[in-house]
């Protein structure tokens, strides 16, 4: 018997699914799907979304999209590509979305980038980094807000190649993203200056350093200049053993993405000096949009904003000025809206470029140092992501589907 | 010379936190035989809670002090568990108790992440000693040097407390026969409590031990229960001396790989142990699991019979309802039921190798994964078609479960499990590191349905797929095959004494099993549109365990109705924001309340319901 009053609460469990979605109507809100691992990374995913939520205030309050007041409908998806394939359809169907965003990590970009393409649904991928997402598995239907992990890498090679290091080692978490990013950086860097020579590459599990080992690899090659691209606690203990063991004394060390309050802050006083980063100095802005946004995020929230909060918010209001260009919520026309497009962010004007959707804010380059116990960048500079790409036909190579 | 004295240092220091963490999990594994999933949660909140206290105690003592503490503090944490989660359900299956652990996870997961917040907390450096030594011109960390002369002490207090001690005795003896020490009238619920706050102490000494290495974060209780399992099973569950040697074994292994071999951070400690496995299949001190420990214990099973004719009524009709849902349901339904569906037919496939084989496998997803990446791969080298494609995912999965099984049955009970979870590691890291062929992390993406499988085609393929071959499963169970299957299982000598070939039988249903396993990967992979290593990962081999526990192992349908269960209740739950406390409460309270899952429950109820009915199924 039971079998079947189960199988009845499974039929009861779907049923339960479906749902009429609501008809658009004038002055209905306009809903934007947004899919992230709010449970998985928070540390990441809530400083981004308080990003979001400050710029869909502002824009509703100047009166929303259209006419209409913007929404944004936020799912969890544990960090998994296969249930954020299932959030997404569900975002698109019942919950009747414009479009969708979200993702950090790149896999469940990329996952949900092959759903946008296969049901014609336009995807902006503010965070995901790696290249793929615009490049080798780019399609017409994804976009990409954030410096992929080439430009930034290539803002780091064009400073290294300025040093006098010769000898490089890198270290990078044993993955796609850090796969691609060490990559990227011999490519650049190489290009730049010939004569260096990599005389090292390690490669820790994601999240599994056993960072007294790595540093005495590294320490081993006596490497002029080292090449970091570990994060999160990985980084934390690298960082740790490292100045223990005086790893990065007379050593210039390149740190991708150590620069934002993410993986900065978390060091507090024991952040280490005198490493060229990439990152966001939200707390040297002194004037202009971006002064204006931190000071904004923090009267809203009353915490510090993270390099996330500026993706979150430059993320909305990307999305509002696509959907009013395209002048309708149809997914083409918002498609098409995207291309070509030019946003008024903090950082400055971006576009996302029609050759492969990839828009062109860049990322702040500068030194490391403490001031009062905290880790800071110094002495950055802003750089264009336009200025990283390659040219235009080695792009069209990379991206076999157009 | 300097630098190989130097690496054996950092491997020696790294080994300290690893034994303390799985020499834990060993004691509490032999005594109690759980095999504690929670045991990462209990190293973390060590690490949590060692530095809360170092915040507020000042000073060398305080440093020392707070890591004592938080051991005590966790240990404490660990009776209570013991008490109010584990007691009431040690009657239940065998490894039933580890669904519970899990529930106990998902718990301190979400409590962590409300107490402590999102960031990562970077531990402060110990007293005293945070500089160098030089050793022949090398540098050494002090704490490292602090954590090799701790590690021997911590080793020697708990060999004196086993060797030494009323309570060693009991431990031994429970570890050897655990039934005999209760028939000898030794209080035995005093004695898991008192191991399981043991163990627990012990993880979160560890945890908080390695803060000045590192700090507290949120995923650090997965990261080191993999690496603590390896380190169990290659020193023997429930030896402490074959803990300790397989810690040191492990980290001086790793660092030496680090050094020479640096991409092979993922692989080594799998390879290890596959290899420790085959040339000692309990371990390196490790005894031969008595006979019976692992199979069935508790009340014997009714026999299994075919379904009466109203069941088979209401279930074809039930079948029809859900073979019409596009025809009423809306687009998001048919998704979700294709999800839950193809979950199902995974479940279902590891339901039949426990329940009916006896075989606990801690690898499943293997085969899931596995079947996914033969459809994915041959789409994008050799454009096969979608029908060829789903029909070769269960024959690659299956040819893999062949190899799979044929080595880790020579292993049985846990150790045939840890060696499954160690293949299914060695497949994930392939898969994850061979980025050239298998794309890596980045999956292979744009693997859609052909053009004549519309959404609504596709959903009556895998209904039809999907609800055949759990048909087939069932049918398996009825059959000849399910019988010897079920002999084998129950009382392997007589089995073999009546000419049944236990071990081909149980290869046979390993590879059967895993090949419907693979059938469900080769839907999943159309289903998504791609495919990644995550779904090769332990923990899509665990969840599939805890939805096979959850539905009931003694039953016939308890793999599928748990996955059914499993599935709808994690897309409910995920819409709020702490689901993974509300999940893991739920999964504790079905554990409490429906000890054999809930099939089984369910027919308990109802048996009483009819008096004198006797439970069916």
């Amino acid at each position: 018997m039971h079998r079947n009053s189960l199988l009845a609460g499974l039929v009861a469990t779907t049923l339960a699914a479906i749902a009429v979605p609501a008809a658009a109507q004038d002055g209905a809100p306009i809903r934007i799907g947004e899919i992230n691992h709010y449970k998985r990374l928070p540390a990441f995913a809530e400083p981004y979304r308080k990003g979001i939520e400050m710029a869909v205030e502002e824009i509703n309050a100047d009166g929303g999209v259209l006419g209409r007041p913007l929404e944004f409908v936020f799912r969890d998806d544990q960090g998994e590509p296969g249930e954020a394939i299932r959030i997404a359809q569900e975002l698109m169907t019942r919950e009747d979305t414009a479009m969708i965003t979200g993702s950090i990590l790149s896999n469940v970009g990329l996952a949900i980038s092959s759903l946008a393409a296969n049901r014609e649904f336009v995807y902006l991928a503010a965070e995901p980094l790696a290249d793929a997402v615009t490049w080798s598995q780019g399609n017409p239907w994804t976009f990409r807000l954030r410096p992929s992990t080439y430009m930034q890498a290539a803002m780091l090679a064009e400073q290294a190649a300025q040093d006098d290091a010769v000898t490089y080692a890198t270290i990078a978490p044993n993955y796609a993203y850090g796969k691609d990013a060490v990559a990227a950086f011999k490519e650049v860097l190489t290009e730049l200056k010939p004569e260096v020579e990599f005389v090292a590459e390690q490669w820790p599990a994601l999240f599994g350093i056993d960072a007294g080992a790595e540093v005495q690899a590294l320490e081993r090659a006596k490497p002029d200049a080292i090449y970091n691209v570990t994060f999160g606690p990985d980084l934390a203990k690298f960082v740790r053993e490292g100045t223990t063991r005086g790893l990065f004394e007379d050593r210039t060390v390149y740190g991708l993405l150590s620069g934002e309050p993410e993986y900065l802050e978390p060091l507090g006083a024991e952040a280490p000096e005198g490493w060229i980063v990439t990152g966001y100095p939200w707390y040297d802005f002194e004037d202009g949009p971006n002064a204006a946004f931190v000071e904004a995020f923090e009267a809203r929230w009353n915490e510090t904003p993270k390099n996330g909060s500026h993706v979150g918010y430059a993320t909305a209001l990307s999305i509002a000025a696509a959907i009013e260009k395209a002048g309708s919520t149809d997914s083409d026309a918002i498609r098409q809206a995207f291309e070509g497009l030019e946003v008024e962010i903090p950082a400055g004007t971006i576009t996302y470029r029609e050759i492969d959707n990839q828009a062109t804010l860049g990322a702040w380059v500068g030194t490391t140092a403490l001031r009062d116990g905290e880790g800071v960048m110094v002495d950055w500079e802003y750089k264009d992501g336009a200025d990283f790409l390659p040219d235009d036909d080695t792009v069209r190579e990379l991206r076999p589907s157009e | 010379m300097g630098l190989i004295l130097a690496q054996l240092l950092t491997g020696l220091a790294n080994a300290g936190a690893l034994f303390m963490v799985a020499s834990g999990l060993s004691l509490i594994f032999g005594v109690t035989r759980i095999v504690n999933f929670a045991h990462g949660s209990f190293y973390m909140l060590g690490a949590y809670v060692g530095y809360s206290l170092m915040q507020v105690l000042p000073g060398a003592v305080g440093f020392w002090g707070a890591i004592l503490l938080a051991g005590l503090v966790v240990g404490a944490i660990g009776a209570l568990v013991e008490m109010i989660v584990l007691r009431p359900v040690y009657a239940a299956p065998e490894l039933f108790q580890l669904v519970a652990t899990f529930g106990v996870v998902l718990v301190v997961q979400d409590l962590a992440l409300m107490i402590w917040g999102p960031t990562d907390l970077l531990g402060p450096r110990a007293p005293g000693l945070g500089s160098v030594v030089r050793i022949m011109g090398e540098p050494v960390p002090q704490y490292d040097l602090a954590l090799i002369a701790i590690t021997p002490g911590v080793a020697l207090l708990l060999w004196l407390l086993i060797a030494r001690t009323r309570l060693g005795i009991l431990v031994r003896a429970a570890t050897q026969d655990r039934e005999m020490v209760g028939a000898l009238g030794v209080n035995q619920r005093w004695l898991f409590t008192g191991i399981f706050g043991l163990g627990c102490a012990l993880a979160g000494l560890g945890g908080a031990l390695q803060l000045p290495k590192g700090g507290a974060d949120l995923l650090m209780d997965f990261t080191i229960l993999a690496q603590v399992f390896v380190v169990v099973v290659i020193g023997g569950m429930g030896s402490l001396p074959g803990a300790l040697i397989a810690s040191v074994l492990i980290s001086v292994l790793n660092v030496f790989g680090v050094t020479y071999l640096p991409q092979s951070t993922l692989v080594l400690t799998y390879v290890v142990m596959v290899a420790v496995l085959l040339w000692r299949p309990f371990g390196l001190l490790g005894r031969e699991e008595v006979a019976g420990e692992i199979g069935q214990v508790g009340r014997p099973e009714a026999p299994i019979a075919p379904a009466g004719g109203l069941r088979v009524a209401l279930t074809v009709a039930a079948l029809a309802a859900l073979a019409a849902l596009p025809l009423y349901a809306g687009p998001f339904a048919r998704v979700l039921a294709t999800d839950i569906l193809i979950f199902c037919l995974f479940a279902a496939s590891l339901h039949f190798l426990l329940g009916q084989g006896g075989l606990v496998s801690f690898g499943h997803a293997a085969f899931f994964g596995g079947g996914a990446y033969v459809a994915a791969l041959l789409v994008r080298y050799a454009d096969t078609p979608m029908a060829l494609s789903i029909l070769m995912a269960p024959l690659g999965a299956g040819l893999l479960a062949l190899g799979i099984g044929a080595v880790s049955l020579r292993a049985s009970g846990v150790y045939f499990a840890m060696l499954t979870l160690a293949f299914g590691q060695l497949l994930w890291s392939l898969v994850y590191q061979w980025g050239a062929v298998t794309g890596g992390d980045d999956g292979i993406v744009g693997v859609w349905p052909a053009a004549w499988a519309t959404p609504d085609v596709f959903y009556w393929l895998t209904f039809a797929v999907s609800v055949g071959g759990i048909l087939v499963l069932r049918h398996a169970a009825h059959a000849p095959f399910g019988y010897s299957l079920r002999a084998a299982r129950d009382a392997p000598r007589r089995a073999a004494a009546t000419g049944l070939d236990t071990r081909r039988l149980q290869l046979a249903a390993f590879t059967f099993a895993g090949a419907m396993a693979g059938l469900a990967g080769g839907l999943f992979v159309y289903s998504k549109g791609s495919i990644f290593p995550d779904e090769l990962e332990i923990a899509r081999s665990f969840e599939a365990l805890i939805v096979v526990f959850l539905g009931g192992v003694k039953t016939l349908s308890g793999g599928w109705v748990g996955g059914a269960v499993f599935t709808g209740l994690e897309d409910l739950l995920t819409r709020f924001d702490y689901w993974r406390l509300a999940l893991g409460l739920t999964i504790l309270a079905v554990v409490l309340v429906f000890p054999d899952g809930l099939v089984g429950g369910l027919r308990r109820l109802s048996a009483r319901r009819r008096p004198g009915g006797e439970p069916d199924e």
